[in-house]
C-alpha cells in the first residue's frame, strides 16, 4: 500500500493531469475508426437538419435564402420548389453543406409584390426544408436613405417614448410617499412585463436557431451572467448604499441598462419584421411602440424623484435605455441573426431580473421607514397598473 | 401535394398552409439543342416559346441532369421497351409466354440529384437488362406485352427486404389474384411463386404489389404497364383493322408510333404527399429530352396512372385533339376529340394522336394539375417532317 504510494507520488504532475487526457484521445480513435456501438449494416439515411435563417427579396424577381447546416452530416441541396414549382437556383459557395457551414441561395423567381410564397428545398436523400415569405416587397437594400430610415425607426420605437417618459420626473417629484409607493410598484410591473416578455421572446428567436446552438439555454446563461455581473457591480463602495442618491441614481442607470438591452432586442425583431414586409403597418406599428415602452421612461425616473439629478444624467439614461432601439432595427432589417437576438435579449432578461430586485428592496426600505406594509393596497395596485398598461399598449404592437 | 414537417429532421418551422398556387409561368421550357432555333412563328407552338427573362426556361424547373447510367433505364427507351417474356407455342397452338419478375429494393435517380429508396421489379426479358447488362429493377417495372388469349406463366422471386405480390389487371382465377389471403398470398423475402393465367381482355392494363400496408408498397415503385393486344382474326371490317394496328406482331403496327407512359409521383420524404410527378418517373425527363415524332405517323400512347395520394392525374396535349380509348378494352374510341383525360389511380387507356399537316416543332404535353405539372409531369413531342 505505502509503496504503491510513494509510486504514485514519483510521477511527475503533469503526467498525472495527462493520463485521462490520452485515454480520451484513444477512445475517441476508436470509436471514429472502428463503430464499436453498430447495430446493424444498414445504411441509414443521414440526419440533415438545415436552418433557413434569412430570405430576403433583394430585387423584382429574386429571393435569397441564407441557410445553415446544424445537423451532424454534410446536406446537399438537389432542387428548390417555390410553390409547388420546380425552379432554378444557385448556391453559394456549394450546394453541399458541411456541419455548422452557411451558404446563400439565389433564385431567380417572379415573387408577386404583398403576396406570400413557399419555399421547399429537397436534399439528395429527398428530406425537405420549408420556409415561407408571408408578405412579399422588396428588401431595404444598404443604401444611405434606407439606413436613416431604420436608423428613425429604432429612434421613433426607443428613443422618443423614453424621452416622453422622463418627461413625467416634473410631476413625479410632488407625489407624496403613498404616490411614490404607487409609481415605484407601477415600475416593477413594467418590469415584470417585460421580464416575461423578454424571456418569451428568447423562447421565439431560439426557435429559428438550429438546435445545435441551444438557444434557450443560451439565453438563460447569458442572463444569469448578466446578473451575476450586475450584481459584482453594484457592491462597488460609491453605489453601495441605496438609500443615498448616488445609490437611486446607480438603480435608474440598471433600470436604463435592463431596459436598453430590452429595446436592443426589440429593435432588432422591429427592424427585421419592417424588412419582411410587415412594413405595412408602419405608422401603426410605431405609434404602438411609442404607447408601449413610453412607461419605460417613468420607471427610469421613478428611483430618483426625490432628488436632483443633473440634465446629464437624464440624457444618459435616455441614451442608455432608448437609443439601443436604433442599432437593433439596423441590426434587424440588413443582418438580421437569431443569434444575436438570443444573446442581447438574454442579457436583457438578466439585467431586468436584477432590477427588478434593485426596485423591490427601494420599496420594501421606504415601507420600513414609513412603518407600512410592502403589500399595501397603493403598492399592489401600482403593480396591476404597470402590467395593465403594458399589457393592454402591448395589443398594438403584438399580430 | 401536402407538405408537412417530415421524418428524418426535427424541424421547427411553422408551416404555412398549403397555398395552392397557379398560374406562374408554365412555359419554363427546357429546350434541346437546336429547339431554340425556330424562328416565333404564329404556329401553335408560338405561346409557349420565350417567356425569357432568365432565358428560355423562364427560370422554372430542375437544376442539373439526371445520372441514367445509374439508374440503368432512361425515359426515352422506356417508351417503347417492351417485354414479351420467352415465347413458346404450347400444345394446341396457343402461344406462351413465360416471364420471371425479381422484386428488389434499389435507389433510383428521379429528378437531378434526388435520389429515392425504391422497390423494383426486375425481369431477364426486359430489353433494358440485355441494354446494361445485368438484372437492376426499373421504375415503372417492365412493360408486359403479348396478345390476348396468350398463356402468361410468371415465376415471382422477391430478393426484396419486404413481402411483396404481383397483381394483375386482368381477368384470373382466385388464386392467381395476387392479393393477402388468397392462393400464394403475401411473397416473403427470398421466397417465390408462379402467376399463371391467360391474358384477357386486350386493352392497356397494370400490374403492381399488393402486399399490405398497399400505399407504401405502391408509391415505392412496385408496378408496371401490361398490354394485351387483340387478335384482329377475332373481328372484322373496320374493327379488324383497328384490331391489326394494334397487334405488335402485324405489320401494320410498324405505321404507328406506339410509347407508354406511366403517370407516377413520389413522396421523397414520406409526408404522404409527392415532391416529384413524372411519367416514366424522371421530373421533366421529355422536357430535357422531347420525344421525336414523325408528322405524317399515327402516335399511340398506353397512358396508365399509378399515383399514389393524390385523387386523379390526368394528360393533355397542346394545340391538337385526339381519341381516347378508356381502359383500351374497345377497337372504337370512348371519347372522341377531346385535348385532356383524366384518370383515378389504375384507370389507364390508348390515345390516338395524329400531328398531319401540323407545322413541325415543339408540342407540349403535361398534366392539367398545373402543381403537378410544374412538379415535373411535363414534357414535349418535337414534331418532325
Amino acid at each position: 500500500m505505502t509503496t504503491e504510494k510513494n509510486f504514485l507520488d514519483r510521477i511527475p504532475f503533469w503526467a498525472l493531469a495527462v493520463v485521462p487526457l490520452v485515454l480520451l484521445a484513444a477512445l475517441v480513435l476508436l470509436f471514429v475508426n472502428t463503430n464499436p456501438l453498430a447495430v446493424s449494416n444498414a445504411a441509414l439515411p443521414p440526419i440533415e437538419n438545415i436552418t433557413i435563417e434569412r430570405i430576403t427579396l433583394p430585387e423584382a424577381g429574386m429571393i435569397q435564402l441564407e441557410l445553415v447546416n446544424g445537423g451532424p452530416d454534410p446536406v446537399t441541396i438537389a432542387q428548390v420548389l417555390v410553390d409547388d414549382a420546380y425552379w432554378n437556383f444557385d448556391m453559394q459557395p456549394s450546394n453541399t453543406l458541411t456541419r455548422l457551414q452557411r451558404a446563400t441561395l439565389l433564385i431567380p423567381y417572379p415573387w408577386v409584390e404583398a403576396e406570400a410564397h413557399e419555399l421547399l428545398l429537397i436534399t439528395n436523400t429527398g428530406a425537405t426544408f420549408d420556409a415561407a415569405v408571408e408578405l412579399s416587397t422588396q428588401s431595404p437594400a444598404t443604401g444611405g436613405d434606407q439606413l436613416l430610415a431604420y436608423a428613425l425607426v429604432g429612434f421613433y420605437v426607443g428613443v422618443i417614448p423614453v424621452g416622453l417618459g422622463l418627461l413625467w420626473f416634473p410631476a413625479m417629484r410632488r407625489l407624496g410617499r403613498v404616490g411614490m409607493g404607487f409609481i415605484l410598484s407601477l415600475t416593477v410591473g413594467l418590469l415584470v412585463f417585460l421580464l416575461v416578455d423578454t424571456f418569451l421572446e428568447v423562447l421565439e428567436l431560439s426557435a429559428e436557431l438550429p438546435g445545435v446552438f441551444q438557444g434557450v439555454p443560451l439565453g438563460l446563461f447569458m442572463a444569469l451572467l448578466t446578473w451575476l455581473a450586475i450584481v459584482a457591480i453594484g457592491n462597488r463602495p460609491q453605489s453601495a448604499d441605496r438609500n443615498s442618491p448616488e445609490g437611486r441614481k446607480f438603480i435608474g442607470w440598471l433600470i436604463a441598462l435592463g431596459i436598453g438591452f430590452h429595446n436592443l432586442g426589440e429593435g432588432l425583431v422591429v427592424g427585421a419584421a419592417f424588412a419582411l414586409g410587415e412594413a405595412a403597418l408602419g405608422s401603426f406599428l410605431v405609434i404602438g411602440f411609442i404607447l408601449h415602452n413610453i412607461t419605460e421612461g417613468v420607471g427610469i425616473a421613478a428611483p430618483v424623484a426625490k432628488d436632483r439629478p443633473k440634465l446629464g444624467w437624464f440624457l444618459g439614461v435616455l441614451l442608455l435605455a432608448g437609443g439601443p432601439a436604433i442599432p437593433g432595427a439596423l441590426i434587424g432589417a440588413f443582418a438580421f441573426s437569431p443569434l444575436l437576438g438570443v444573446i442581447f435579449l438574454g442579457i436583457g432578461l438578466g439585467a431586468i431580473w436584477q432590477v427588478i430586485v434593485e426596485v423591490g428592496r427601494l420599496l420594501q426600505r421606504d415601507a420600513e421607514r414609513d412603518n407600512m406594509p410592502l403589500a399595501s393596497w397603493a403598492n399592489l395596485a401600482g403593480l396591476a397598473v404597470g402590467i395593465a398598461i403594458m399589457y393592454v399598449t402591448a395589443f398594438l404592437v403584438k399580430f | 401535394m401536402q407538405k408537412k414537417v417530415s421524418r428524418r429532421e426535427f424541424l421547427r418551422f411553422g408551416g404555412l398552409g398549403l397555398l395552392g398556387s397557379l398560374g406562374a409561368a408554365l412555359a419554363g421550357q427546357r429546350s434541346a439543342p437546336g429547339q431554340t432555333g425556330n424562328p416565333p412563328t404564329p404556329t401553335p407552338t408560338g405561346e409557349h416559346e420565350g417567356h425569357g427573362e432568365n432565358g428560355a426556361h423562364g427560370g422554372a424547373g430542375t437544376v442539373g441532369t439526371v445520372d441514367h447510367a445509374f439508374n440503368r433505364f432512361h425515359p426515352m427507351e422506356m417508351l417503347t421497351d417492351f417485354d414479351y417474356g420467352t415465347v413458346s407455342t404450347l400444345p394446341g397452338g396457343q402461344t406462351l409466354r413465360e416471364y420471371e419478375f425479381i422484386a428488389v429494393d434499389r435507389e433510383i435517380e428521379i429528378a437531378p440529384g434526388v435520389r429515392f429508396p425504391a422497390w423494383a421489379y426486375a425481369s431477364p426479358t426486359s430489353p433494358e437488362t440485355q441494354r446494361y447488362g445485368g438484372l437492376s429493377g426499373r421504375v415503372p417495372g417492365p412493360t408486359i406485352r403479348c396478345v390476348e388469349g396468350d398463356r402468361i406463366r410468371l415465376k415471382f422471386v422477391n430478393a426484396g427486404s419486404h413481402p411483396h405480390t404481383i397483381h394483375f389487371h386482368g381477368i384470373h382465377s382466385a388464386v392467381m389474384d395476387g392479393a393477402p389471403g388468397v392462393g400464394p398470398g403475401m411473397i416473403y423475402p427470398g421466397e417465390g411463386t408462379t402467376y399463371e393465367f391467360d391474358a384477357n381482355p386486350f386493352g392497356c392494363h397494370l400490374y403492381h404489389c399488393h402486399a399490405v400496408p398497399l400505399a407504401r408498397h405502391i408509391h415505392k415503385g412496385l408496378y408496371g404497364g401490361f398490354i394485351i393486344d387483340p387478335d384482329p382474326r377475332k373481328y372484322s371490317g373496320e374493327e379488324q383493322a383497328a384490331a391489326a394496328s394494334r397487334n405488335h406482331l402485324r405489320p401494320e403496327n410498324k405505321d404507328v408510333q406506339e410509347m407508354f407512359m406511366l403517370m407516377n409521383a413520389f413522396d421523397t420524404n414520406f409526408d404522404k404527399g409527392n415532391e416529384v410527378y413524372a411519367v416514366n418517373s424522371i421530373a421533366f425527363g421529355y422536357m430535357t429530352e422531347p420525344i421525336p415524332v414523325k408528322r405524317d405517323k399515327l402516335v399511340r400512347i398506353y397512358l396508365v396512372n399509378m399515383t399514389e395520394f393524390d385523387p386523379i392525374n390526368s394528360m393533355h396535349i397542346h394545340a391538337n385533339f385526339f381519341d381516347y380509348y378508356d381502359h383500351g378494352t374497345t377497337l372504337t374510341p370512348t371519347l372522341k376529340t377531346v385535348d385532356t383525360v383524366m384518370q383515378c389511380q389504375a384507370q389507364r387507356g390508348i390515345i390516338e394522336v395524329s400531328f398531319k399537316g401540323f407545322e413541325p416543332g415543339h408540342y407540349m404535353f403535361h398534366a392539367h394539375q398545373s402543381e403537378f405539372a410544374e412538379l415535373g409531369w411535363m414534357g414535349f413531342f418535337d414534331v418532325q417532317e
